[in-house]
Protein backbone atom coordinates (compact mmCIF):
# COMPACT_ATOMS: atom_id res chain seq x y z
CA UNK A 1 0.00 0.00 0.00
CA UNK A 2 2.64 2.23 1.08
CA UNK A 3 4.41 2.16 -2.82
CA UNK A 4 1.50 2.70 -4.86
CA UNK A 5 2.94 5.81 -6.41
CA UNK A 6 6.01 3.51 -7.81
CA UNK A 7 7.81 4.46 -5.07
CA UNK A 8 11.97 3.63 -6.47
CA UNK A 9 13.54 1.81 -4.31
CA UNK A 10 16.97 3.37 -3.44
CA UNK A 11 19.10 0.49 -4.78
CA UNK A 12 17.05 0.59 -7.81
CA UNK A 13 18.21 4.25 -7.77
CA UNK A 14 21.73 3.69 -6.51
CA UNK A 15 22.02 1.46 -9.86
CA UNK A 16 20.58 3.96 -12.45
CA UNK A 17 23.28 6.89 -11.08
CA UNK A 18 26.16 4.12 -11.90
CA UNK A 19 24.28 3.57 -15.00
CA UNK A 20 24.28 7.21 -15.81
CA UNK A 21 27.62 7.83 -14.88
CA UNK A 22 28.96 4.53 -16.74
CA UNK A 23 26.78 6.20 -19.53
CA UNK A 24 28.45 9.11 -19.94
CA UNK A 25 32.23 8.20 -18.59
CA UNK A 26 32.85 5.13 -20.76
CA UNK A 27 30.60 6.17 -23.85
CA UNK A 28 30.42 9.72 -24.71
CA UNK A 29 32.87 11.17 -22.61
CA UNK A 30 31.93 14.34 -20.44
CA UNK A 31 28.54 14.84 -22.61
CA UNK A 32 26.25 16.48 -21.01
CA UNK A 33 22.36 15.25 -21.72
CA UNK A 34 21.36 17.70 -24.16
CA UNK A 35 17.98 18.29 -24.95
CA UNK A 36 14.91 16.25 -24.25
CA UNK A 37 14.05 15.55 -19.88
CA UNK A 38 12.67 18.29 -17.94
CA UNK A 39 12.84 21.70 -18.90
CA UNK A 40 13.69 21.25 -22.76
CA UNK A 41 11.88 23.28 -24.80
CA UNK A 42 13.21 22.11 -28.24
CA UNK A 43 10.40 22.31 -31.12
CA UNK A 44 8.05 19.41 -31.28
CA UNK A 45 9.31 16.54 -34.08
CA UNK A 46 10.42 17.89 -37.41
CA UNK A 47 8.88 16.62 -40.18
CA UNK A 48 11.83 17.56 -42.61
CA UNK A 49 13.80 14.08 -42.78
CA UNK A 50 16.93 15.43 -42.83
CA UNK A 51 18.89 13.91 -40.07
CA UNK A 52 16.18 12.13 -38.06
CA UNK A 53 17.40 9.08 -36.59
CA UNK A 54 21.01 7.59 -35.36
CA UNK A 55 22.62 5.42 -32.75
CA UNK A 56 21.48 4.89 -29.32
CA UNK A 57 21.35 2.43 -26.95
CA UNK A 58 18.43 1.59 -24.60
CA UNK A 59 17.32 -0.93 -22.31
CA UNK A 60 15.30 -3.71 -23.89
CA UNK A 61 11.71 -5.51 -21.63
CA UNK A 62 13.52 -8.15 -21.09
CA UNK A 63 16.88 -6.47 -19.63
CA UNK A 64 18.97 -6.96 -22.97
CA UNK A 65 20.42 -4.06 -23.90
CA UNK A 66 19.08 -2.71 -27.33
CA UNK A 67 20.66 -0.44 -29.90
CA UNK A 68 20.24 0.64 -33.22
CA UNK A 69 22.62 -1.86 -34.66
CA UNK A 70 20.32 -4.23 -32.89
CA UNK A 71 17.21 -3.00 -34.77
CA UNK A 72 19.71 -3.20 -38.29
CA UNK A 73 18.29 -5.03 -41.40
CA UNK A 74 14.66 -5.05 -40.73
CA UNK A 75 12.42 -1.51 -41.13
CA UNK A 76 10.55 -0.28 -37.61
CA UNK A 77 8.20 1.79 -36.34
CA UNK A 78 8.99 3.70 -32.99
CA UNK A 79 7.18 5.55 -30.26
CA UNK A 80 7.67 7.40 -27.57
CA UNK A 81 5.67 7.29 -24.68
CA UNK A 82 4.65 6.43 -21.01
CA UNK A 83 2.77 3.16 -19.57
CA UNK A 84 0.93 6.02 -17.55
CA UNK A 85 -0.63 7.97 -20.90
CA UNK A 86 -4.00 7.06 -20.54
CA UNK A 87 -5.32 7.49 -24.19
CA UNK A 88 -2.43 8.62 -27.09
CA UNK A 89 -0.15 5.76 -26.26
CA UNK A 90 -2.45 2.77 -26.35
CA UNK A 91 -4.70 4.06 -28.91
CA UNK A 92 -0.90 4.57 -31.58
CA UNK A 93 -0.21 1.32 -30.22
CA UNK A 94 -3.01 -0.24 -30.83
CA UNK A 95 -3.65 1.47 -33.88
CA UNK A 96 -0.01 -0.02 -35.20
CA UNK A 97 -0.82 -3.47 -34.11
CA UNK A 98 -4.33 -3.07 -36.34
CA UNK A 99 -2.32 -1.62 -39.08
CA UNK A 100 0.05 -4.48 -38.93
CA UNK A 101 -2.83 -7.12 -39.21
CA UNK A 102 -4.31 -5.14 -42.01
CA UNK A 103 -0.70 -5.83 -43.73
CA UNK A 104 -1.48 -9.38 -43.89
CA UNK A 105 1.62 -11.33 -43.61
CA UNK A 106 3.98 -8.07 -44.71
CA UNK A 107 2.78 -7.15 -41.19
CA UNK A 108 5.52 -9.01 -40.03
CA UNK A 109 8.24 -7.35 -41.97
CA UNK A 110 9.04 -4.69 -39.81
CA UNK A 111 9.14 -4.39 -35.98
CA UNK A 112 7.34 -1.92 -33.27
CA UNK A 113 9.40 -0.14 -30.41
CA UNK A 114 7.56 1.31 -27.63
CA UNK A 115 9.84 3.65 -25.77
CA UNK A 116 9.12 4.63 -22.24
CA UNK A 117 10.33 7.98 -21.80
CA UNK A 118 9.75 8.11 -18.20
CA UNK A 119 12.18 5.58 -17.05
CA UNK A 120 11.00 7.09 -13.33
CA UNK A 121 8.15 4.53 -13.13
CA UNK A 122 8.31 2.65 -16.12
CA UNK A 123 10.79 0.04 -15.56
CA UNK A 124 11.85 -2.49 -18.12
CA UNK A 125 9.86 -5.21 -17.04
CA UNK A 126 6.82 -3.48 -16.66
CA UNK A 127 7.02 -2.35 -20.03
CA UNK A 128 7.40 -5.70 -20.98
CA UNK A 129 4.46 -6.75 -19.72
CA UNK A 130 2.47 -3.66 -21.05
CA UNK A 131 3.36 -3.84 -24.47
CA UNK A 132 2.29 -7.51 -23.92
CA UNK A 133 -1.36 -6.40 -24.24
CA UNK A 134 -1.62 -5.32 -27.44
CA UNK A 135 -1.31 -9.00 -28.88
CA UNK A 136 1.57 -8.35 -30.99
CA UNK A 137 5.34 -8.39 -31.08
CA UNK A 138 5.99 -4.93 -30.00
CA UNK A 139 9.98 -3.86 -28.59
CA UNK A 140 9.20 -2.06 -25.47
CA UNK A 141 12.57 0.04 -23.96
CA UNK A 142 13.59 2.37 -21.55
CA UNK A 143 17.14 3.93 -20.51
CA UNK A 144 18.87 6.11 -18.46
CA UNK A 145 17.96 9.93 -18.43
CA UNK A 146 20.90 10.40 -20.28
CA UNK A 147 20.51 7.32 -22.62
CA UNK A 148 16.79 8.94 -23.68
CA UNK A 149 18.15 12.79 -23.69
CA UNK A 150 20.38 10.92 -26.68
CA UNK A 151 17.36 9.24 -28.69
CA UNK A 152 15.45 12.15 -28.34
CA UNK A 153 17.56 14.46 -29.60
CA UNK A 154 18.67 12.30 -32.35
CA UNK A 155 14.52 11.75 -33.37
CA UNK A 156 13.67 15.37 -31.95
CA UNK A 157 11.14 13.76 -29.71
CA UNK A 158 9.77 17.02 -27.32
CA UNK A 159 9.12 15.09 -23.98
CA UNK A 160 8.55 17.55 -20.91
CA UNK A 161 7.33 16.49 -17.36
CA UNK A 162 4.37 18.34 -16.01
CA UNK A 163 3.47 18.31 -12.48
CA UNK A 164 -0.50 17.09 -11.75
CA UNK A 165 -1.83 17.94 -8.22
CA UNK A 166 -1.21 15.21 -5.46
CA UNK A 167 2.89 15.50 -6.69
CA UNK A 168 2.74 13.13 -9.66
CA UNK A 169 3.74 14.23 -13.15
CA UNK A 170 2.01 13.88 -16.43
CA UNK A 171 4.88 13.67 -19.69
CA UNK A 172 3.82 15.75 -22.74
CA UNK A 173 5.70 14.12 -25.33
CA UNK A 174 5.72 14.07 -28.88
CA UNK A 175 2.43 11.63 -30.25
CA UNK A 176 3.96 10.84 -33.84
CA UNK A 177 5.28 6.74 -34.88
CA UNK A 178 8.38 7.59 -36.66
CA UNK A 179 8.81 5.07 -39.91
CA UNK A 180 12.29 4.11 -40.14
CA UNK A 181 14.14 1.66 -43.35
CA UNK A 182 15.66 -1.62 -42.78
CA UNK A 183 19.18 0.81 -42.48
CA UNK A 184 17.35 2.78 -39.09
CA UNK A 185 17.16 5.61 -41.79
CA UNK A 186 14.21 8.19 -41.41
CA UNK A 187 11.10 7.71 -43.80
CA UNK A 188 8.26 9.22 -42.61
CA UNK A 189 5.84 9.96 -39.31
CA UNK A 190 2.58 8.51 -39.16
CA UNK A 191 0.37 11.37 -37.17
CA UNK A 192 -1.67 11.05 -34.62
CA UNK A 193 -5.15 12.03 -36.56
CA UNK A 194 -3.59 10.44 -39.77
CA UNK A 195 -6.39 8.36 -41.58
CA UNK A 196 -5.59 4.67 -41.69
CA UNK A 197 -5.12 4.39 -45.34
CA UNK A 198 -2.46 7.25 -45.96
CA UNK A 199 -0.92 5.25 -42.59
CA UNK A 200 -1.02 2.13 -44.03
CA UNK A 201 0.45 3.36 -47.76
CA UNK A 202 3.45 4.65 -45.67
CA UNK A 203 3.99 1.04 -43.96
CA UNK A 204 4.12 -0.26 -47.26
CA UNK A 205 7.01 2.07 -48.17
CA UNK A 206 9.33 1.17 -45.76
CA UNK A 207 8.79 -3.15 -45.48
CA UNK A 208 8.67 -2.42 -49.78
CA UNK B 1 -32.64 -12.46 -16.24
CA UNK B 2 -34.89 -10.54 -13.57
CA UNK B 3 -32.90 -11.57 -10.53
CA UNK B 4 -29.48 -11.04 -12.49
CA UNK B 5 -30.61 -7.33 -12.72
CA UNK B 6 -31.75 -7.34 -9.11
CA UNK B 7 -28.50 -9.19 -7.86
CA UNK B 8 -26.38 -6.05 -10.09
CA UNK B 9 -28.31 -3.36 -8.42
CA UNK B 10 -27.78 -4.57 -5.13
CA UNK B 11 -24.49 -4.51 -5.83
CA UNK B 12 -23.97 -1.10 -6.80
CA UNK B 13 -26.76 -0.14 -3.94
CA UNK B 14 -23.81 1.11 -1.98
CA UNK B 15 -23.63 5.11 -2.60
CA UNK B 16 -26.89 5.47 -4.28
CA UNK B 17 -29.51 3.04 -6.09
CA UNK B 18 -29.99 4.17 -9.58
CA UNK B 19 -31.61 2.13 -12.11
CA UNK B 20 -29.41 0.37 -14.66
CA UNK B 21 -29.59 0.97 -18.57
CA UNK B 22 -27.28 -1.41 -19.76
CA UNK B 23 -24.43 -1.26 -17.20
CA UNK B 24 -25.28 2.71 -17.59
CA UNK B 25 -27.07 4.45 -15.05
CA UNK B 26 -29.70 6.63 -14.77
CA UNK B 27 -29.83 9.38 -11.76
CA UNK B 28 -32.87 12.46 -11.90
CA UNK B 29 -32.19 14.20 -14.98
CA UNK B 30 -28.64 12.46 -15.82
CA UNK B 31 -27.96 9.51 -17.94
CA UNK B 32 -24.63 8.08 -18.01
CA UNK B 33 -23.39 5.78 -20.44
CA UNK B 34 -21.44 2.60 -20.35
CA UNK B 35 -18.73 3.67 -18.25
CA UNK B 36 -15.17 2.05 -19.39
CA UNK B 37 -11.79 1.73 -18.96
CA UNK B 38 -8.75 -0.19 -20.24
CA UNK B 39 -6.94 -2.88 -19.02
CA UNK B 40 -3.82 -2.57 -17.54
CA UNK B 41 -0.52 -4.01 -17.19
CA UNK B 42 1.25 -4.99 -13.73
CA UNK B 43 3.63 -2.26 -12.85
CA UNK B 44 1.04 0.18 -14.79
CA UNK B 45 -0.05 2.89 -12.32
CA UNK B 46 -2.76 4.64 -13.68
CA UNK B 47 -5.57 4.65 -16.30
CA UNK B 48 -8.19 6.09 -18.21
CA UNK B 49 -12.16 6.09 -17.64
CA UNK B 50 -14.17 7.37 -20.13
CA UNK B 51 -18.24 7.50 -20.42
CA UNK B 52 -21.20 10.09 -21.40
CA UNK B 53 -23.34 12.24 -19.34
CA UNK B 54 -26.84 12.87 -21.27
CA UNK B 55 -28.72 15.81 -19.21
CA UNK B 56 -32.85 15.88 -19.59
CA UNK B 57 -33.73 18.32 -17.51
CA UNK B 58 -33.59 22.01 -18.05
CA UNK B 59 -30.75 23.31 -15.93
CA UNK B 60 -27.17 23.04 -16.61
CA UNK B 61 -25.29 19.98 -14.09
CA UNK B 62 -21.62 19.92 -13.69
CA UNK B 63 -19.35 16.85 -12.96
CA UNK B 64 -17.09 17.98 -10.78
CA UNK B 65 -14.77 15.05 -9.01
CA UNK B 66 -14.77 11.64 -9.08
CA UNK B 67 -13.43 8.61 -6.86
CA UNK B 68 -12.83 4.78 -6.66
CA UNK B 69 -11.90 2.75 -3.83
CA UNK B 70 -9.77 1.22 -6.71
CA UNK B 71 -7.23 4.14 -7.14
CA UNK B 72 -5.00 6.16 -4.51
CA UNK B 73 -6.29 9.25 -6.74
CA UNK B 74 -8.98 10.02 -9.44
CA UNK B 75 -8.77 13.24 -11.84
CA UNK B 76 -10.55 14.05 -14.58
CA UNK B 77 -8.17 15.28 -17.53
CA UNK B 78 -8.43 16.47 -20.70
CA UNK B 79 -5.93 15.01 -23.42
CA UNK B 80 -4.89 16.78 -26.52
CA UNK B 81 -2.88 16.85 -29.56
CA UNK B 82 -1.53 19.59 -31.10
CA UNK B 83 1.28 20.02 -33.78
CA UNK B 84 2.47 16.76 -33.02
CA UNK B 85 2.56 16.74 -29.23
CA UNK B 86 0.40 15.41 -26.47
CA UNK B 87 -0.40 17.12 -24.16
CA UNK B 88 -2.55 15.68 -20.66
CA UNK B 89 -4.14 18.56 -18.33
CA UNK B 90 -5.72 18.30 -15.33
CA UNK B 91 -9.50 19.68 -15.81
CA UNK B 92 -9.95 22.48 -12.76
CA UNK B 93 -13.56 23.62 -11.96
CA UNK B 94 -15.28 20.09 -13.39
CA UNK B 95 -17.24 20.28 -16.98
CA UNK B 96 -20.67 21.21 -17.82
CA UNK B 97 -23.29 19.02 -19.32
CA UNK B 98 -25.78 21.48 -20.64
CA UNK B 99 -29.29 21.23 -20.12
CA UNK B 100 -30.34 18.70 -23.05
CA UNK B 101 -26.90 17.78 -24.09
CA UNK B 102 -24.16 15.31 -23.80
CA UNK B 103 -20.84 15.41 -22.32
CA UNK B 104 -18.65 12.78 -23.72
CA UNK B 105 -15.33 11.37 -22.10
CA UNK B 106 -13.56 9.57 -25.15
CA UNK B 107 -9.97 9.16 -26.09
CA UNK B 108 -9.52 12.03 -27.71
CA UNK B 109 -10.80 14.09 -25.36
CA UNK B 110 -11.56 14.51 -21.77
CA UNK B 111 -11.29 11.15 -19.48
CA UNK B 112 -11.09 10.13 -15.77
CA UNK B 113 -7.94 9.38 -14.52
CA UNK B 114 -7.11 6.99 -12.40
CA UNK B 115 -4.27 6.91 -10.65
CA UNK B 116 -2.18 4.94 -8.35
CA UNK B 117 -3.82 1.41 -8.81
CA UNK B 118 -4.49 -0.55 -6.47
CA UNK B 119 -4.45 -3.40 -8.59
CA UNK B 120 -4.18 -4.19 -12.16
CA UNK B 121 -7.79 -3.51 -14.01
CA UNK B 122 -8.14 -6.95 -15.78
CA UNK B 123 -10.54 -7.27 -18.76
CA UNK B 124 -14.59 -7.47 -17.34
CA UNK B 125 -13.48 -6.06 -14.25
CA UNK B 126 -16.15 -3.55 -13.14
CA UNK B 127 -14.46 -0.83 -11.56
CA UNK B 128 -16.31 0.78 -8.97
CA UNK B 129 -15.96 4.65 -8.52
CA UNK B 130 -18.47 7.51 -7.24
CA UNK B 131 -19.25 10.79 -9.57
CA UNK B 132 -20.33 13.87 -8.15
CA UNK B 133 -22.51 16.39 -9.40
CA UNK B 134 -22.95 20.23 -8.77
CA UNK B 135 -26.62 19.54 -8.84
CA UNK B 136 -27.25 15.59 -8.49
CA UNK B 137 -24.53 15.17 -6.16
CA UNK B 138 -22.85 11.69 -5.74
CA UNK B 139 -23.88 9.08 -8.14
CA UNK B 140 -22.28 5.51 -8.02
CA UNK B 141 -20.88 3.86 -11.29
CA UNK B 142 -18.98 0.78 -12.43
CA UNK B 143 -16.28 1.53 -15.12
CA UNK B 144 -16.05 -2.05 -17.28
CA UNK B 145 -12.39 -3.16 -18.14
CA UNK B 146 -11.91 -3.92 -21.58
CA UNK B 147 -9.01 -4.33 -24.12
CA UNK B 148 -6.86 -2.07 -24.29
CA UNK B 149 -6.89 -2.05 -27.90
CA UNK B 150 -10.19 -0.40 -27.28
CA UNK B 151 -11.20 2.86 -28.17
CA UNK B 152 -14.82 2.76 -27.82
CA UNK B 153 -16.74 0.92 -25.36
CA UNK B 154 -18.48 -2.60 -25.90
CA UNK B 155 -21.82 -2.73 -25.64
CA UNK B 156 -23.89 -6.07 -24.91
CA UNK B 157 -20.77 -7.46 -22.89
CA UNK B 158 -20.23 -10.17 -26.24
CA UNK B 159 -17.08 -9.09 -27.15
CA UNK B 160 -16.32 -9.55 -30.84
CA UNK B 161 -19.26 -9.39 -33.59
CU1 LIG C 1 -4.95 11.65 -17.66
Amino acid sequence: MADIEGGTPPMVVVRRILWVLVAVAAVFGVILAVGGGDGSKSAPAASAGAAIGGPFTLTAADGSTLTDRTLKGRPFAIFFGFTRCPDVCPTSLARMAQLREQLGPDGMKFDIVFVSVDPQHDRPADIGSYVALFKTPIIGATGTDAQLAQIQKEYGVYVRKVPIEGGDYTVDHTAAIYLMDKDGHFVTTIDYHENDKTALEKLKRIIA
Amino acid sequence: MKSSIRIMLAATALVAAPPLLAHGVAAGALAIGHPWSRETAPGQKAGGGFLTITNKGKTEDRLLSATSPAAADVQIHMMKVEDGVMRMRQVTGGLAIPAGGTLELKPGGYHIMFMGLKKPFKQGDMIPATLAFARQGKVAVRFKVQPIASTAPMEGGHGGH
